[in-house]
């Protein structure tokens, strides 16, 4: 059936102030990526895969206006975690504020730099896991920041990182419109942490795609910007090999609308991949997770953990599969999204899903809506504890699970930190 | 310390009186024990007392050294020195048990104007009360009160009572589900709270609680009513003839 017109209007008018250099082998990637979107078009809200979030917003030509976030005397995010800083600012690299990448002790280089050369260790992953992705649903979206990244890292790692990589999107003009595409390779038995905060734009289209070879380990944690009226739409798609691990956990605090999507690939025997993610949103917010874990392998186990606080008419979404193919016996596939409504106006929308085809295999999943327990909440109280306080007890103790599968202390710690402010923030 | 005046209690979302008209005069140091059938409002009167929605006070007062407790929001009844160990205690999956304690002492602390306890401070306090409950390191680690079983709920009530040292503490059934050692050690540590400025009302079905902890003053309270009250004897003779004889006299 032909793309439907209006789709490819969208598309044109989308693209029609944007370009990429076709030289190297990065052109040729995005000459590939390219012919994906073209033969996609643009999502629209009539699409099943947009049935809860309008992706409208994210589509049109130029970036919605999003003010900058008055920042107060909380400090930045990861501030006390030792750390090898890269920051883009409205999605352009700033080597001036940032460390000497080489301090990480891996291979990093920006993709704007890198993309011209004839080969190229990242010819074999980028787009090649996004093109991987856009089966069996598409994400044109992420096809688009193929095409059309501005910039981005290429990392590669051989041994065990000395510092965790973090990469800081600073926002800094109310009309920025920023594409980043990074790639990420763990070699055997390599391992790295990504730290990522910040908004980065008034619109971030990103995408990171993570190749994770035999024993190696990735862990990833993120802390989206806190700017209102910043938009986002995400893409992590990952491929496993045998005993290969992959942790991601994102916190969202804030932002007008929200779309992360995360594609994960089991491959290998006995890997392990966990997603999380505990959300916070007052007022206009809109935030989508949408994950998409395939098992391939044997004796894989995954994990997905979403939990949303929403209040005063925040919407959380959460569209979640877990797809078991023929032969991948002793799956243990894991699956709970549930939010916390602190008021009648806020809404949650779950579309959990099991698509199985093998017979050995453990597949639990649960999605629940519910309101604070006020009998918890009295019980707090009559021992003292102020009623704000002990909501926000609460409210954390609802999120523990997600930020529980944040493996190192001081990070998790400070995640919590965060959600205290947040709390504190918007404690009416 | 506590005045409990003519207390009427009706249920906010039915047409369901409650308690009836209930005087109770609970002097500094004393301890009082309620004896009543079931569904007779014993834990009606301990929730309106700590400050429990869903209730409403139709007539009547209650006051904590003459301030007036009905008034107060359930934390600053706390912070005023009141405490219920509950009938059935709550599972809260996600804080632990500890955060909770220290979140609760240095709350009534700043509310009464008083310097928080240090980390340091309050875990050795906490372990050393901790050990006499015979409540071991894990149990403190663990979500407040998820997996516990019956007895070590309890236990854990009268450990966060050790903790507050509240001044009027209300035991609703700390009794029931309780071995006989575990009686006694629970016992055992509300005795060792007992002192002059700290007044103890006792909900209890048994006798056997007032053998350990020695009621000054035994009330009866059936139908929303304290029908009769006596000393110790009357938990005996509870005891021997059950509640017909007194409900007869009654009515
Ligand atoms: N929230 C409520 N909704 C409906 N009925 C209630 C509620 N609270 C109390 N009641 C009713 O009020 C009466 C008194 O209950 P209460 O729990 O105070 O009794 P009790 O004396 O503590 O009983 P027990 O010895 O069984 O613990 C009972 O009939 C009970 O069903
Ligand atoms: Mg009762």
């Amino acid at each position: 059936m032909a793309l439907a017109v209006a789709k490819q209007d969208a598309l044109a008018a989308r693209i029609a102030g944007l370009s990429y250099a076709a030289e190297g082998w990065l052109g040729a990637a995005r000459g590939a990526a390219l012919e994906r979107l073209s033969a996609m078009g643009l999502p629209g809200k009539r699409d099943e895969y947009w049935r809860y979030t309008d992706p409208a917003s994210l589509t049109v030509t130029d970036a919605p206006k999003a003010a900058l976030f008055a920042a107060d005397d909380e400090p930045p995010v990861f501030d006390g975690i030792d750390r090898v800083k890269l920051v883009f600012v409205d999605g352009v690299f700033d080597a001036a504020q940032s460390d000497d990448p080489a301090l990480a002790g891996v291979e990093i280089e920006r993709l704007a730099e890198a993309g011209a050369r004839d080969i190229h260790w990242a010819q074999g992953l980028y787009g090649v896991l996004e093109a991987r992705g856009q089966v069996p649903v598409q994400r044109p979206l992420a096809a688009l920041n193929s095409t059309f990244a501005t910039d981005g890292l290429l990392i590669r790692v051989t041994g065990r990182a000395s510092k965790p990589v973090s990469l800081i999107y600073v926002h800094n003009s109310e009309t920025s419109d920023a594409i980043l595409h990074h790639c990420v390779k763990l070699e055997e038995g390599a391992e790295l942490t990504v730290l990522e905060n910040g908004p980065a734009a008034a619109r971030f289209n990103k995408v990171m795609e993570v190749d994770v070879a035999k024993g190696a380990r990735f862990h990833h944690i993120r802390s989206q910007g806190r700017d209102h009226e910043r938009r986002a739409v995400t893409h992590v798609f990952a491929r496993l090999a045998d005993e290969a691990l992959f942790k991601s956990f994102t916190l969202t605090a804030n932002g007008v609308l929200t779309r992360n999507e995360a594609v994960i690939e089991l491959l290998g025997d006995d890997a392990v991949a966990h997603v999380a993610g505990a959300a916070v949103g007052d007022g206009n917010f809109h935030h989508d997770d949408t994950v998409f874990v395939t098992h391939a392998g044997l004796r894989c186990e995954s994990r997905q953990v979403f939990k949303k606080v929403l209040k005063n008419g925040a919407v959380g979404v959460f569209q979640g599969k877990i797809l078991v193919k023929q032969g991948a016996q002793k799956t243990d596939g894991y699956q709970i999204s549930q939010s916390l409504l602190l008021d009648e106006d806020s809404q949650f929308l779950a579309k959990p899903e099991l698509e199985i085809y093998a017979d050995d295999v453990k597949c639990s999943h649960g999605s629940t809506s519910g309101a604070i327990d006020e009998t918890a909440l009295f019980y707090l109280r009559s021992r003292g504890v102020p009623e704000r306080a002990a909501q926000g007890l609460l409210v954390l103790a609802f999120l523990a699970e997600a930020i529980a599968e944040i493996e190192d202390e001081a990070i998790a710690e400070d995640i919590r930190a965060r959600l205290e402010g947040w709390l504190a923030r918007h404690d009416h | 310390m506590l005045e409990i005046k003519n207390l009427h209690v009706k249920l906010e979302e039915e047409e369901k009186q409650i308690l009836k008209g209930v005087n109770l005069s609970i002097g500094a140091g004393e301890v009082h024990a309620i004896m009543g059938p079931n569904g007779s409002g014993k834990s009606t009167l301990s929730y309106v007392l700590s400050g429990r929605d869903g209730y409403e006070v139709t007539e009547g007062s209650a006051t904590l050294d003459g301030q007036e407790l009905l008034e107060m929001e359930p934390e600053e009844r706390a912070a005023a020195g009141l405490f219920l160990a509950f009938q059935y205690p709550v599972e809260i999956p996600g804080v632990g048990n500890m955060t909770f304690l220290r979140t609760a002492v240095n709350a009534q602390r700043k509310a009464r104007g008083e310097e928080e306890m240090s980390a340091g401070e309050f875990l050795k306090v906490v372990r050393e009360r901790a050990k006499t409950l015979k409540i071991d390191a894990e149990m403190l680690k663990r979500p407040v009160n998820v997996g516990f079983s019956g007895g070590e709920k309890k236990r854990n009530e009268i450990l966060q009572m050790a903790m507050l040292e509240p001044r009027m503490c209300i035991l609703d059934e700390t009794d029931s589900g309780l071995d006989v050692d575990a009686m006694k050690l629970v016992s055992e540590g509300v005795n060792a709270l007992r002192s002059e400025g700290r007044s103890f009302l006792v909900i209890t079905h048994y006798q056997r609680l007032l053998d350990h902890i020695k009621p000054d003053v035994v009330h009866i309270m059936a139908n929303g009513r304290i029908i009769k009250t006596g000393g110790p004897e009357l938990a005996l003779e509870v005891e021997h003839n059950g509640y017909a004889d007194l409900l007869a006299e009654v009515n």
